[in-house]
């Protein structure tokens, strides 16, 4: 394999780590929502540390292997609006997320409501740059 | 994803592809990881089986669906022409039709495992479908490798 497809193979790993591990935290905002939970608080915490730090891992892998393939393709620059557009994004989507972990792991009953907000906005901003990724406007 | 450049007709299919493929991704992980929890935390056991069955329920099959539709749509807008058959297209194939294979198994092992929860048993339906998730992301991971590095 070539550094290119190496470099686009670990970026686009990063990617589906991202948006998997979004996956399943959504899926555990549904397992624990009220009346009837279907997890313990428990396991919603250790459940939910995991995939929270499975999204800031894949968000780390994708803007760092993002931007080396960026520097590494000819035709495509770090200030090409859409490659921009994607780093502010990135930045608003790694707030949101640490924010969003640090309402659930402080108190997972009375920040849900935060918690969940922010988790949406992170999830919006990674969609948007998903959305960038493949139509690249102006590219 | 980052690098490729193509005709605006594939965009929306590929867009519906990649979504579902990190969907299916995410709900498999989330039936594997709720699985491996459960291993270590026996007290809960019952909890998260059914979290892991429900979540298979309610999230594999419609990612899959996505991802597999959108496949078709993105293979129709590329006009590859007659005769192209190149092995990453043929590896796709394999794990998507085995792995619909393995999804209907783990769907019925889900619906029987979730009675059996109701009667205080159940446990093995969910570890079964656990390993099954385990396999399929195994298998998903190359697939991921098969279509960006694209080997002949």
């Amino acid at each position: 394999m070539s550094l290119y497809d190496t470099l686009l193979l670990l970026h686009v790993l990063s990617a589906f780590l991202v948006v998997g591990a979004l996956a399943a935290l959504w899926a555990l905002v549904l397992g624990t929502r009220d009346p009837a939970p279907v997890l313990s608080p428990e396991s919603g915490v250790r459940f939910g540390r995991v995939a929270g730090t499975l999204v800031g891992v894949g968000l780390v892998g994708a803007i760092a292997f993002g931007i080396w393939l960026a520097l590494d393709i000819d035709g495509f620059e770090l200030w090409d609006p859409w490659i921009l557009a994607s780093l502010v994004l990135w930045g608003l989507a790694t707030w949101a997320g640490t924010q969003s972990g640090k309402a659930f792991a402080t108190d997972p009953v009375g920040r849900r409501r935060d918690g969940i907000r922010l988790q949406a906005l992170n999830s919006v901003a990674v969609l948007v740059i998903l959305v960038l990724m493949i139509w690249k406007p102006g590219a | 994803m980052l690098a490729a450049i193509r005709p605006d007709e594939v965009n929306l299919p590929l867009f519906l592809h990649v979504l579902g493929a990190m969907l299916l991704v995410g709900t498999l992980f989330t039936v594997a990881l709720a699985t491996v929890i459960g291993w270590r935390r026996p007290d809960d056991d019952a909890g998260l089986t059914r979290f892991s069955l429900r979540t298979l329920l309610i999230g594999v099959l419609p990612s899959y669906i996505l991802m597999r539709i959108g496949a078709q749509w993105t293979e129709a807008e590329q006009n590859y022409p007659a005769g192209f058959d190149p092995s990453w297209l043929g590896v796709g194939y394999v794990t998507a039709d085995v792995g619909a294979l393995l999804i209907i198994v783990s769907i019925v092992l889900s619906v029987l495992g979730l009675r059996r929860l109701r009667q205080g048993s159940g446990a093995r339906y969910g570890r079964a479908v656990g390993v099954i998730s385990i396999l399929l992301l195994a298998a998903y991971l190359v697939a991921v490798w098969a279509m960006t590095a694209k080997p002949s």
